[in-house]
Order: C-alpha cells, then sequence, then structure tokens
C-alpha cells in the first residue's frame, strides 16, 4: 500500500460559524471541542442573516449581509473567511409577472449548498420569500420563477404584515442526499413546499399541520414552519418545528404528525430551532420558547432548557446541565441551533443575549463559550482539516 | 460632477468624492456601478426604488426623485438617513 493510504487522514475540527445583527465569527474549537479560538468580527456592522461553509470543497464561505441602511449583498470567501469578495449578482426579483405586484429582496435570509454531486450550485431563500439559485459558488444568482413569480405562492406568502418581525422568510431549504431534483422549503408563513423536479414544479406539504386557533389548516397561507430538518440516516424522513408544535413526517405519507403533544404541558412545544442527529433517525432536540398568552418568545419560566428525543417523539426529555436555573430569559432564533457529526454529537446554540453554548455530549452538559456578542441570528457548524 | 460618498460605500469607492457623469441622478447611478460594481443595489433595490434609508441631496438640496435632471457643474451628495442602533 502506498505511503499516503497508510495515513489515516487528518481529523476534522469543529468551527462555528455565527452570523450576528452587527457582524460574524468564526469560533475554532480544539481536537477535543473544548477550547474555542474566537476569530473577527467580519463585517463589523453588517446585519448577518446566515453565514455557511461549503461541505464539499471545506473553504467556501458565503455569508448573506445588509446593513440598517444599504441593500442587502452577498460576502464570498474562498478561503475559509482570510479575504472576501462581494457576490457580483446577489439576489434580486426579477419581476416578470405583469399582473403580480413587484417586489424587491430586503434580504437574504438562509443559504444552502446543493447536491455533492453540483459542485458550486447552492440555493438560497430571502425576505419577503423568494428562492434562488446559484451555479458558481455564489457568485451570481438567479431567480426561481416557479415560486417568486407564481401567483398561488404569492397569495401563500401573504404580505410583509403577515410575517415576522422583521420580514416574511423563506428558509429550511433542503436538498435530498439521495437526488438533486428533490427539494423541499419552509416559509413563514406559507407553508411547506416540496418538488420533485428540481424546483420547476412544487406541491404543498403541510397535511396534519395545525394552525393558530379559529383559522383553517387547509389555506396553506396560515402555515408558519418555523425549522425543518432532513434526517441524514434517514433521508425519509422529517422533523419541524412550527409555530404551533413539533412535527415528524416519514415519507412517502404526507401526512405530518404533531410530536410535541408528550412535551412536558408547562414547557409546551413552541420554538424557533430544531436539530437532528447524523446517525440516528429517532433523535431530535428542541430548545422551548414560551407559546402563551402574549408569547414572549422566551424560555419557560426563565428556565432556559434544550429538549431531546431519543424515540422520534414518543418522550421527550430535560437537557439542562449547566445552564442557568432562573431568571434566564432567552431566546433563540431558528438558525441559531446546530450540530456536529462527531462521536458523541456536539450540539451549538447561540442566544438573542449574545451568548454561545456548546454541549460536547449530545446535551448531556452545556458550557457557555462566548458571552457579550451582538444578537445572535445564526449558528452553523463546519468540519476543517 | 462632484459626488460626496458616504462612509458605509467606501468600500466600493475607497474616496469620500469621486467624479460621475450623467444627465440625470438614475445615470450618475449607473456611471457609479460601472466604475465601483455593486455598488448602485446597496442604494438603489430591483424596482428602482431609492432604498428606504438613503438620501441624495443636489447642491445642498435634498431631491427624492432618481429622474432628476443634472448639470455637470452640480454636486450631489449621497448620505445615509439617521435610523436604527
Amino acid at each position: 500500500m502506498p505511503e499516503a493510504q497508510k495515513r489515516s487522514p487528518r481529523p476534522s475540527r469543529v468551527a462555528l460559524l455565527v452570523a450576528t445583527r452587527k457582524g460574524a465569527w468564526l469560533f475554532h474549537g480544539d481536537a477535543q471541542r473544548k477550547r474555542w479560538r474566537a476569530e473577527g468580527p467580519h463585517f463589523l456592522g453588517h446585519i448577518i442573516h446566515h453565514l455557511v461553509l461549503d461541505p464539499r470543497d471545506g473553504r467556501t464561505l458565503l455569508a448573506a449581509g445588509k446593513t440598517g441602511h444599504l441593500g442587502p449583498t452577498l460576502f464570498r470567501s474562498t478561503d475559509r473567511g482570510r479575504s472576501w469578495k462581494e457576490a457580483k449578482k446577489p439576489p434580486a426579483f426579477a419581476n416578470t409577472s405583469k399582473s403580480l405586484p413587484a417586489r424587491s429582496v430586503d434580504h437574504t435570509f438562509w443559504l444552502t449548498p446543493c447536491h455533492a454531486n453540483e459542485p458550486n450550485a447552492w440555493y438560497a431563500g430571502t425576505s419577503p420569500q423568494g428562492l434562488f439559485r446559484s451555479d458558481d459558488g455564489g457568485d451570481t444568482w438567479r431567480p426561481l420563477p416557479s415560486v417568486n413569480e407564481d401567483a398561488r405562492f404569492r397569495e401563500w406568502m401573504g404580505t410583509v404584515q403577515d410575517g415576522t418581525p422583521d420580514g416574511p422568510k423563506l428558509h429550511s431549504i433542503i436538498v435530498d442526499p439521495r437526488d438533486p431534483k428533490h427539494l423541499y422549503f419552509g416559509m413563514s408563513g406559507g407553508g411547506v413546499h416540496e418538488s420533485v423536479d428540481r424546483g420547476r414544479n412544487w406541491t404543498p406539504l403541510v397535511k396534519g399541520m395545525e394552525v393558530v386557533g379559529g383559522f383553517d389548516p387547509a389555506n396553506v397561507a396560515f402555515h408558519d414552519p418555523h425549522c425543518l430538518r432532513l434526517c441524514p440516516s434517514d433521508p425519509n424522513r422529517l422533523y419541524q418545528q412550527n409555530h404551533c408544535g413539533i412535527y415528524r413526517i416519514d415519507r412517502p405519507k404526507n401526512d405530518w404528525t404533531r410530536i410535541g403533544r408528550r412535551m412536558p404541558r408547562q414547557v409546551g412545544d413552541v420554538g424557533f430551532s430544531m436539530v437532528v442527529h447524523p446517525r440516528d433517525a429517532e433523535t431530535a432536540w428542541v430548545l422551548p420558547m414560551d407559546g402563551t398568552t402574549v408569547w414572549p418568545r422566551t424560555s419557560p419560566g426563565g428556565r432556559p432548557s434544550v429538549y431531546v428525543t431519543r424515540d422520534g417523539g414518543k418522550s421527550w426529555q430535560r437537557q439542562d446541565t449547566g445552564m442557568p436555573k432562573s431568571q434566564a430569559w432567552w431566546t433563540v432564533k431558528r438558525q441559531a441551533m446546530s450540530r456536529d457529526a462527531h462521536d458523541p454529537v456536539g450540539l451549538y446554540f447561540g442566544t438573542t443575549s449574545g451568548e454561545l453554548w456548546v454541549s460536547r455530549n449530545e446535551g448531556k452538559r452545556w458550557e457557555c463559550i462566548a458571552r457579550h456578542l451582538p444578537e445572535i441570528y445564526a449558528v452553523e457548524t463546519a468540519e476543517v482539516r | 460632477m462632484r459626488v460626496q460618498i458616504p462612509s458605509p460605500l467606501l468600500s466600493y469607492t475607497k474616496v469620500k468624492e469621486v467624479e460621475a457623469t450623467g444627465k440625470t441622478l438614475a445615470e450618475v447611478l449607473l456611471d457609479l456601478e460601472r466604475r465601483f460594481p455593486g455598488i448602485r443595489f446597496r442604494v438603489v433595490d430591483e424596482q428602482g426604488r431609492l432604498r428606504p434609508h438613503m438620501r441624495f441631496f443636489v447642491n445642498g438640496e435634498q431631491v427624492f426623485e432618481l429622474g432628476v435632471p443634472l448639470r455637470p457643474s452640480d454636486e450631489v451628495t449621497l448620505v445615509q438617513a439617521l435610523s436604527g442602533g
């Protein structure tokens, strides 16, 4: 055997890609994920909604940014953040329809690298809701008219008044690891949608999902999925944290099941983020937010905790060791919780109060590794060799 | 004509004052875009609308329409309106 093949590959280390309301940071972990080195800020003063490393080349970073005054753009790095260039043509609506109101992208909210067999291809979701694709590593983006210029979709998207406080969003763009033509995404508001032809045609996937009281769940516009996750170990299974509960679906079934009913009643099953285990489709984590009365969307009772299911949602266990036991009113946004692929799995989340929390053992114990960051919008992980 | 550039856009122009040509503000923006790619979309959206917190002044007077006619001797100032936190 040649010498090069005998050597085992250098083990990967985890980097946390932290996007905030005032810039972006990378936190580089050591081999044990115990010590973390902060690198940044990048784009200080920019609102960074998402920062994602391309797992296909391990070098290309895309950052979705804007400022309070300037319009949206995308920054690209091909050397893991050492240098950045602005995208030549960031996502912008084409507005080709004569009958639909013209729209402008306020910000790019979500970035998803395409299938492993489609190098340099990415999808982006925007606010207001729009779907875009790049085939040149994020330098130029084209709108997908099947979503952006479709009258039915416009009805489901509603208006700016119907969306989340800083604008309605298209998010959770998922590419089936078995088939690059098979796509999902979510809209807040506007439901979950599926395509089996690389985005030419779409079908709503909302059956079984609940909506706020008094409204008709058959109307796709009333559905507000907050975060969708596909299980890498069983791509037929997706989990969802919704405005109205936690759900699971096992394709080819078309019905979501509300698995959040098994959460403790005083905690509820409202939240933004959700994470799935990389090798065990029965395991998923949520970080509940208070959805009572006027919807504070803070840790219920001021006692934050992650909850884990190890049986596909039949039961949930509290995981708060290391977290504050009282007076901690955290909000964790939908993009601000993620995991690595190590064994045991590392879990990570960031709060709107600027704290970054880590568990090296699948949620059994938690540790705060950074405080005093700006409001955290997104935490992604990257495996760096 | 001379165009004053606000600090958030210095990443494009590198200097606070640049020369640009055009018979209207819209044309001036296109000229700036040719020389400083990407700058226009940060100021004007894909509908040709001035973004909410960007303001133009011509010879010290605020103008709201990008089609307003300009003379070569005019001085254009682009500012970001105070907002946010």
